[in-house]
């Protein structure tokens, strides 16, 4: 199936959950803001929330200085 | 006609001008502002003009002094502005710029939020000054506010904001911004003022971190109300610190988004 994530177009051969996609970036799921088609995911969610066909996601990744 | 001089209304002839209204108020007045604009050209006044006189080096009374403050503001900005309620979560390089903008700025209340104190290392970038090492963030910056504009309101709480106390911490505030320095505290600010204050504003940053251009920090937004600033990449690491320069453009950045907003503009 196909999803876009943060504006790129990414083949997956099986539907993931937004915390095993997270995961494929390899990224820590403590640091990210996510989006799933303009509606935020709560982090308590990250594991049950299945990815379908054309969905649209936005990881936003914080990185630490202020 | 009706104009205002120095905040006070007052009833001029028509036809008057500008430096005849100075010469007959305020002859000594160095400084001529109208609606906003310091000039040196003379005009013919229009009906409902806001004058500011100001000599130079005088300290006004009580009454006049937060008004000749925000003398050079665009006109109404300044009432729209003393009605918000801005939060800070955080007074590092971030948070204690946005502090000392939005002071100056006007916003009627501003809370200020951190659990740290004051120490020499934060002095290359964050608004506190030697005499202040040791002293709580909070009531340093305060201090610093107050010798500002006295004329907002400052509320303080030290705490280290978590998952758990920062609803009640943060609960009311037309503008909220993420002004922390680690990078999962920055995600969970954000994760939870979207879960619990969905129609505010929140106002993050991200990769503000080394000396790259300047240029590199964007406004990323998210759903309707929430913006982060950054280059979201270049996070402070060995080798890559974070320095007054480029922090406080990233700051001012944030400060700036918060008045637009309370001004209606985003």
């Amino acid at each position: 199936m196909k999803i876009v994530v943060n504006g790129e177009n990414h083949i997956l051969e099986e539907s993931l959950t937004i915390r095993e996609l997270i995961g494929k970036f390899g990224i820590n799921t403590e640091t990210v803001v996510v989006e799933l088609n303009k509606q935020i995911v709560a982090k308590e969610n990250f594991g049950s929330t299945k990815l379908n066909d054309s969905d649209k996601v936005e990881i936003v990744h914080f990185v630490g200085g202020g | 006609m009706e104009i205002t001089v120095n905040e006070k209304k007052m009833v001029i002839d028509n036809f008057t001008t500008l430096f005849e209204l100075r010469d007959q108020i305020k002859p000594d007045a160095d400084v001529v502002i109208i609606n906003g604009y310091q000039t040196d050209t003379d005009i013919k006044l229009q009906e409902g003009d806001k004058i500011s006189l100001i000599r130079k080096g005088e300290i006004p009374d009580k009454s006049e002094i937060k008004y000749l403050m925000m003398a050079r503001h665009t006109p109404g900005v300044h009432d729209k502005l003393q009605k918000g309620f801005v939060a800070i979560a955080g007074l590092g390089g971030l948070g204690s710029n946005v502090a000392v903008s939005l002071a100056r700025m006007g916003i009627g209340t501003i809370k200020l939020i951190d659990f740290d104190i004051v120490e020499p290392s934060n002095l290359n970038r964050q608004q506190y000054f030697i005499h202040q090492i040791g002293k709580s963030k909070t009531e340093a910056l305060k201090d610093t506010l107050l010798n500002i504009n006295p004329y907002n309101t400052y509320l303080t709480e030290n705490i280290y904001i978590t998952a758990e106390n920062a609803k009640k911490t943060l609960k009311g505030y037309d503008v909220i911004i993420e002004a922390f320095d680690k990078a999962k505290n920055k995600a969970m600010l954000i994760n939870e003022c979207l879960k619990h204050f969905p129609g505010k504003c929140i106002i993050g940053a991200s990769g503000v971190a080394g000396v790259f251009d300047t240029e590199s920090l964007k406004i990323h937004k998210i759903g309707k109300n929430t913006y982060i600033v950054g280059d979201m990449v270049n996070e402070a690491r060995p080798g890559c610190g974070l320095m007054a320069t480029r922090v406080a453009v990233a700051a001012n950045m944030q400060a700036h988004l918060a008045v637009r907003y309370l001004l209606g503009e985003i």
